[in-house]
């Protein structure tokens, strides 16, 4: 009986299912889907990298056992033609393009080096790069000095230097991608960190990083041809499409951060642009890299990303030259930090959390192939783990077992049923209202399902009261009128569900039972929902009795008898503020909880049912 | 008896359907004695079929034909003339003021008509504003000719093209009439016996019923739509849901707090105060009230201490905490946010194992679309317990989906804020051929758990999904406002299958 008409659903509706499943995406847990940053990589490339060829099936399956995923198969051509059309793509290249979802923490993944190497060690074909930070040849390393005044406005800086290394188009597009990955991600839009890249060879240290006025700062920046001031800058990127969206981080502080060189060449203006004297091009050899900051634990991981992946490209490959940070008070820090870690667990706590039963040793490879060398220290069953500077996220013995679960293959660990015995209850509010809802279609009522936030005009003007009458709560960036407020009465959404439905055979019957959310400063957050019950009858003619009805039984549900005084009643109400005439609204009833009835526990919060009847032609 | 009334009996679609002419009233009264409806249910549809029912007394052929018919734009022109040569007509040889032509009825479209027949000229430079001039002397108002012919019954004369162009102005429009051939039928008969439609009280007390002739009935036509009310589609998949939990042992946890500080909704789950989620872009933020009281203070102190310090195992994340962003109240983005209240409620006692589930409303401002919106319900699951493993989670998960008929699972290494070990759940899609995201999960981190005093051997596993997608997709809706919110079709609320949930997602 089941079966059989579901079978006729998958048939007749399966051209508009497979558009819906193709974009099937469950949005549900924070921080996942929204935030997973996605980076583009050339197939022959990656390929290349990984020393082999696969399926577009193969890299798929080895994306989801990693934890990424192969979002999209594409190229430049494709890319453009969708977004501006076949014309302007005609002299794109049409190389294919992977589009990957890396993890929204896992930011040594965020560009093709990184990728390839994870990779690659995951698949135990290399064995993690060990990154090293190494004094000048010439002894005296670069120095960036810091003056008190970035105090005001972004106070912190890091940087390093890549010595020797060796640019080629891909590389350089990848090395100027990966900044901009991180300056979205980790960076948070460069508001916590701006990441400056310069030619070492076109600039001499020691640096300075001080904040001036926005008047005194005047320089050539970036693929500009004459000097601004850093006040025109500002006005000038207004309508940059890129930039514009930086300005906001320093365009009200009164003085703006700089970096000079020691011959008062700007290398750059963080967070908005660098020089364009010192810019990066593929014939550059000595890179100065320095990220300046809000939040200096974060400065250190970027400042640790960008070196870790690209000094793979360095004569002495995987080796970083260090540079010296001289804060105002004189204290000096020598950067990168490319800190290892180390971590001691047992391999019992890895069983015991995943459920698998493994040798220490096994355990130690199965991080080891996650980046993480691991070894069995022979002290019973402790493993001690080093965590690289390209791994920031593992900040917990949990980070590591999830590791040694992904290696292990998560679909490959026997799924097992807890033994957790509990007893089930409902939330009583929700059976109470649940029951009710049975029984009010059953009465011939249909239920609606309306949003929980409105606009203030729905709420107030419309029902002929003011604003400030209402206790409802604002939002204060709602991006549009209908999420001004939330709802403080069902009312509005039934009547819009109504005008929204005029087409339908009349009458029109009508039920919500749903929260209403009011301001309550007994409660910690100042607001609490209310459940209510709100019915409507849409006729040409009123029918006030059907609403009636509808209330004796709902009470008769309720056991909540008819009289005064112990039961409930109607009388007469002043409607006239809650709508305006002509809408008019003929009765109000009330009904305190009464202690007698079996249900007892909710009738008092199912607040008064407010009932209308109204004319046709009104709701419009 | 032979009728001929070709032409007579006349049903004009797509606006007229009846049956017309001197014949019709003949025909009309020949149908209700034969017992037929017009047009009826029981006849099942148009009139057309029930002349054909008629069967062996009559026997109706369907006959349609076309032609062209003046519209009344059309007829006006064929009277005095197009636009066009109505404004060449009126203007002088002086000229007109061309704010003078456009007081005309005629003037706007007339105008330009003539511009592009160049039958006019405009001197913008004229003295007191444009002033239009004839260009020629004469002129031949093909349009009206056109129409002319037309009207005549002539419109054989004109050419495809033409006609369509003069449809394309709304000149004409063609018309299709359905007409019936009707002759005699093979038992044609000036009396017929009247068929009975219903059986009725007096039949079976006279027993007339015994004697009388009874239409059959059309088995093909649809019942009639019964005046019941019904639950909302949504609301039926939630209570599904809500029974699987129920039937697994789960407790509903009170989720009737859309108003949540970021302190419970972000702070407490580990979830850091840069985080993007904690944006204005994707939360909503209140501004009255604005800020949240009364927290746990020594609570409060520890998940300051797990953010900017780290302890219990943990680096944190080296940043300045701070208890104003925390108090920041926001309409909740999860009801994780429950569950962490929930779970610091199990803490404050001696630690019992539980099972706790909600499905609730969740809020987020972020960009709408078809499948988004800024409001949706959230499934949540969880489980805290003594020693519970990443395959107790995967164990839960499987029971849990089979309840929907999805056995093909498999697991995908994903990242949560507030979850380590992270899996997205995949379901293998029969119809697609693949592996589609059905849901999220994970073990809660020790850095959310621990500060809120639970012992350090407990375990909490969890999942959630939306409430909306699955729904979507068992109902065939491809916007998600034509299931939630006033916009809703109520014709297709209506329509809705009973809920077979083993069957949701394949």
């Amino acid at each position: 009986m089941v079966a059989a008409p579901f079978c006729a659903f998958k048939c007749t509706v399966s051209g508009s299912y497979n558009r819906l499943v193709g974009s099937f995406f469950i949005v549900c847990w924070r921080g996942l889907a929204a935030n997973m940053p996605t980076v583009g990589v050339r197939r022959e490339l990656l390929f290349k990298a990984l020393g082999r060829a696969y399926t577009d099936e193969e890299f798929d399956e080895l994306c989801f056992e990693y934890g990424l995923e192969l979002d999209e198969i594409t190229s430049e051509k494709e890319i453009i033609s969708r977004e501006q059309g076949d014309s302007k793509a005609a002299g794109a290249s049409d190389v294919i393009l992977y589009k990957i979802d890396v993890p929204a923490n896992r930011y040594d993944l965020l560009c093709l080096e990184g990728l390839a190497r994870g990779l690659q060690v995951f698949k135990n074909k290399l064995e993690a790069p060990r990154y090293r930070r190494v004094r000048p040849v010439s002894g005296e390393s670069q120095k960036l000095i810091i003056t008190k005044e970035t105090e005001a406005v972004r106070r912190h800086a890091v940087a390093a230097v890549l010595r020797n290394i060796t640019f080629t188009q891909e590389r350089y597009d990848s090395f100027i991608e990966l900044q901009e990955k991180l300056h979205q991600n980790v960076c948070r839009k460069r508001s916590l960190v701006a990441i400056g890249t310069h030619d070492l060879d076109t600039i001499s240290g020691p640096f300075t990083y001080t904040a001036k006025p926005p008047g005194d700062i005047s320089f050539k920046p970036l693929n500009q041809s004459q000097e601004f001031t850093a006040t025109q800058l500002m006005s000038l990127y207004k309508t940059d499409s890129h930039l514009r969206h930086y300005l906001h981080i320093i365009e009200d502080k009164p003085v703006y951060p700089v970096i000079y060189d020691s011959n008062g060449i700007v290398l750059s203006m963080p967070p908005i642009i660098n020089g364009d004297h010192s810019k990066i091009t593929l014939k550059t050899r000595n890179v100065f890299i320095e990220c300046t900051a809000t939040d200096l634990n974060k400065a250190k991981i970027v400042l640790d990303m960008m070196v870790t992946m690209f000094s793979e490209y360095c004569l002495q490959p995987f080796t970083v030259e260090e540079a010296e940070v001289v804060y105002p008070d004189g204290k000096a820090c020598i950067y990168p930090e490319l800190a290892y870690r180390k971590e001691k667990l047992s391999s019992e706590f890895i069983n015991r959390k995943v459920g698998i039963n493994e040798s220490t040793e096994k355990i130690a490879q199965l991080l080891t192939r996650m980046c993480l060398r691991s070894r069995a220290t022979g002290v019973g069953d402790e493993i001690e783990v080093e965590i690289p500077p390209t791994r920031s996220d593992v900040i917990h013995a949990c980070d590591i077992m999830e590791d040694a679960a992904i290696a292990y293959g998560f679909n490959n660990i026997i799924r097992t049923t807890p033994h957790t015995y509990t007893v089930a209850n409902q939330f009583p509010l929700n059976k109470l209202t649940e029951l009710l809802r049975q029984d009010l279609a059953a009465a011939g009522f249909t239920e609606a399902l309306n949003f929980a936030l409105c606009s203030q005009e729905d709420i107030a003007d419309k029902l002929g009261k003011k604003i400030s009458e209402t206790r409802a709560v604002h939002i204060s960036n709602p991006k549009t009128a209908e999420f001004q407020v939330a709802r403080t009465t069902l009312l509005p959404g039934l009547l819009k569900t109504i005008a929204a439905n005029r087409k339908m055979p009349l009458p029109l019957k009508l039920f919500e039972i749903s929260d209403v959310v009011l301001k309550d400063e007994t409660k910690d957050v100042g607001a609490r929902n209310s459940r209510r019950f709100c019915a409507i009858y849409y006729n040409k003619s009123p029918g006030f009795e059907v609403i009636h009805g509808l209330l004796d039984r709902t009470m008769q549900l309720l056991e909540v008898k008819s009289a005064r005084g112990d039961g409930y009643h109607i009388q007469a109400a002043d409607v006239a503020t809650l709508l305006k005439p002509p809408l008019h609204m003929k009765s109000l009833c009330r009904k305190s909880s009464s202690t007698s009835t079996p249900c007892k526990t909710n009738p008092g919060r199912l607040r008064p049912p407010a009932l209308l009847i109204q004319k046709l032609c009104l709701v419009t | 008896m032979y009728i001929s009334i070709y032409g007579n009996v006349s049903f004009v679609t797509p606006n007229h359907s009846g049956i017309y002419g001197p014949w019709g009233r003949h025909i009309r009264s020949l149908l209700r004695f034969a017992g037929l409806k017009y047009g009826g249910h029981r006849c099942g549809g148009d009139a057309p079929p029930s002349l054909q029912t008629l069967g062996d007394v009559i026997s109706a052929e369907l006959r349609s034909s076309k032609h062209w018919e003046l519209t009344g734009e059309g007829t006006e022109i064929a009277e005095q003339g197009s636009h066009e040569a109505r404004v060449f007509s009126s203007i002088p040889l002086e000229g007109l003021a061309q704010s003078e032509l456009m007081k005309l009825s005629f003037g706007k479209i007339g105008f330009s008509k003539a511009m592009s027949n160049k039958w006019i000229r405009v001197d913008k430079a004229h003295e007191g504003g444009p002033r239009i001039f004839r260009t020629v002397e004469n002129i031949e108002d093909q349009v009206r000719e056109k129409l002319l012919l037309v009207q005549r019954g002539n419109s054989c004369e004109l050419e495809e093209k033409e006609k369509n162009e003069l449809k394309k102005r709304r000149l004409l429009s063609e018309v299709t009439v359905k007409s019936y051939w009707i002759t005699k039928g093979s038992s044609f008969s000036t009396t017929v016996t009247k068929q009975e439609t219903e059986l009725t009280p007096e039949m079976i007390a006279t027993g007339s019923w015994k004697e009388k002739t009874f239409k059959p009935y059309n088995f093909e036509a649809m019942g009639v739509a019964l005046d019941c009310g019904h639950l909302h589609p949504l609301m039926k998949v939630r209570t599904q849901f809500r029974q699987i939990f129920l039937e697994m042992g789960f407790t509903e946890m009170p989720t009737n707090n859309f108003i949540e500080s970021s302190f419970w909704n972000f702070d407490s789950l580990f979830q850091p105060q840069q985080h993007p989620a904690r944006d204005q872009h994707d939360t909503f933020f209140l501004s009255d009230p604005a800020l949240a009281h009364e927290f746990p203070q020594d609570y409060l102190q520890r998940v300051k201490r797990v953010h900017s310090e780290g302890g219990f195992g943990s680096q944190g994340y080296k940043y300045d905490w701070k208890t104003e962003e925390a108090q920041k109240n926001i309409l909740r983005t999860h009801t994780t946010a429950v569950s962490a209240r929930m779970l610091y409620k199990v803490a404050q006692q001696k630690f019992t194992p539980v099972k706790y589930f909600s499905i609730d409303r969740v809020f987020r401002n972020e960009t709408l679309d078809a499948t988004h919106l800024a409001e949706f319900h959230q499934i949540e699951g969880v489980v805290a317990d003594y020693g519970l493993t990443l395959g107790d989670l995967m164990g839960v998960l499987h029971q849990f989906f089979t309840k929907l008929g999805i056995t093909k699972l498999r697991f995908k290494p994903a990242y949560n804020p507030y979850t380590e070990p992270s899996m997205e759940v995949f379901s293998y899609h029969e119809g697609l051929k693949k592996w589609v995201e059905v849901g999220n999960s994970g073990v809660f981190r020790p850095e959310m758990l621990l500060p809120m005093g639970l012992p350090e051997d407990v375990s909490v596993i969890a999942w959630g999904l939306s409430l909306e997608r699955p729904t979507m997709i068992k109902y065939g809706i491809n916007n998600i406002r034509e299931l939630v919110g006033h916009k809703v079709n109520l014709q297709m609320c209506c329509c809705y299958s009973y809920v077979t949930m083993y069957v949701l997602l394949n």
